[in-house]
């Protein structure tokens, strides 16, 4: 039994969707909505490690790269802004999060 | 070859079961646990098709840097999680939609891709070019062509860090804080004064 590039796409399409349901069902707790978002962008990568592996071209690996980079920025500003907003208002419901008064 | 699709097939499920996890755990901790699990078995999978050091850039940067980050926040935070988990049951018919449909989509579309064109005719995984480790082939290609790129990734994480310490740092008023400047900029002047005592009187304030 040979794996193959649709394998691996299959398991990044799945990925993918589980993340985008994440977002969905926790509209409450931004942490998993962030957890989520990872899980997006690993479905992501893997997806460009797969299409980089079997079409023998480094530059998809070089790209992911870059969006590991920007993934890593992204959950650290993130998680930044999520205490200062737990600071301000002691809790962390975002549901209920448009008061942006300064 | 085989033992290689046993691989891939225990890794894969892993990791899909481990994403399920982490978006329906009642607990935000066990969802950090079981994302670092899902990064992990990710790794696996990056090691199966060759790209060894993305592989263990994920396990550095993921599980090490970021997946940690995550357990500090959960854990410092004091909230009710049990409030958070409201409209759980309510979203979940439409997001179970919307979800299905994605995935149906998407594996249709990543189907067709897989099996005509280039990657029809693609001979097997192969990261790293002839002869080469993998972390070289990358970084032949980074540091000439992509270093301009490679320096912008620098300076994203750079902003990205002075970013989260701009919006975390804060003075707390009543907390007697050591200034330097105002230290070295004491002259005997604003330091001290002469004053003449009469005896018998003392220093009256």
């Amino acid at each position: 039994m040979i794996i193959g590039l649709a394998h691996y796409l299959a398991v990044a399409a799945i990925l993918f969707t589980i993340g985008v349901f994440g977002i969905f069902v926790n509209r409450k707790n931004i942490i998993v909505i962030l957890m989520s978002v990872e899980l997006i962008l690993l479905a992501v990568n893997i997806n460009f490690v797969a299409f980089s592996s079997y079409l023998h071209n480094v530059i998809g690996q070089v790209f992911a790269m870059f969006i590991l980079t920007v993934a890593a920025a992204e959950a650290a500003v993130g998680l930044a802004i999520l205490v200062t907003f737990f600071r301000n208002r002691g809790d962390i419901a975002v549901d209920d999060a448009s008061v942006m008064k300064g | 070859m085989a033992l290689q699709a046993i691989a891939f097939y225990l890794l894969s499920a892993v990791t899909i079961a481990a994403g399920l996890g982490v978006v329906s755990a009642r607990n935000p901790v066990h969802s950090v646990l079981l994302l670092i699990l899902a990064f992990f078995s990710a790794a696996g999978l990056f090691v199966l098709m060759g790209a060894e050091f993305l592989a263990m850039l994920l396990v550095v940067v993921y599980v090490g840097a970021v997946a940690v980050l995550f357990l500090f926040v959960v854990m410092m935070l004091d909230v009710d999680f049990t409030s958070l988990r409201q409209g759980f049951a309510r979203y979940m018919p439409l997001g179970a939609a919307v979800a299905g449909v994605l995935a149906f989509e998407m594996v249709a579309v990543s189907a067709v891709i897989a099996n005509r064109g280039q990657a029809a005719d693609s001979t097997g995984p192969m990261a790293s070019a002839p002869d080469v480790a993998n972390a070289e082939t990358i970084g032949r290609v980074l540091y000439t062509d992509y270093v301009y790129f490679f320096q912008a990734a620098g300076l994203v994480l750079l902003v990205a860090m002075i970013g989260a310490i701009v919006l975390t740092l804060r003075h707390k008023p009543g907390v007697k804080r050591q200034v330097i400047a105002d230290q070295v900029a004491r002259t005997p002047a604003t330091g001290m004064r002469v004053v003449s005592v009469k005896p018998g009187e003392g220093i009256q304030e």
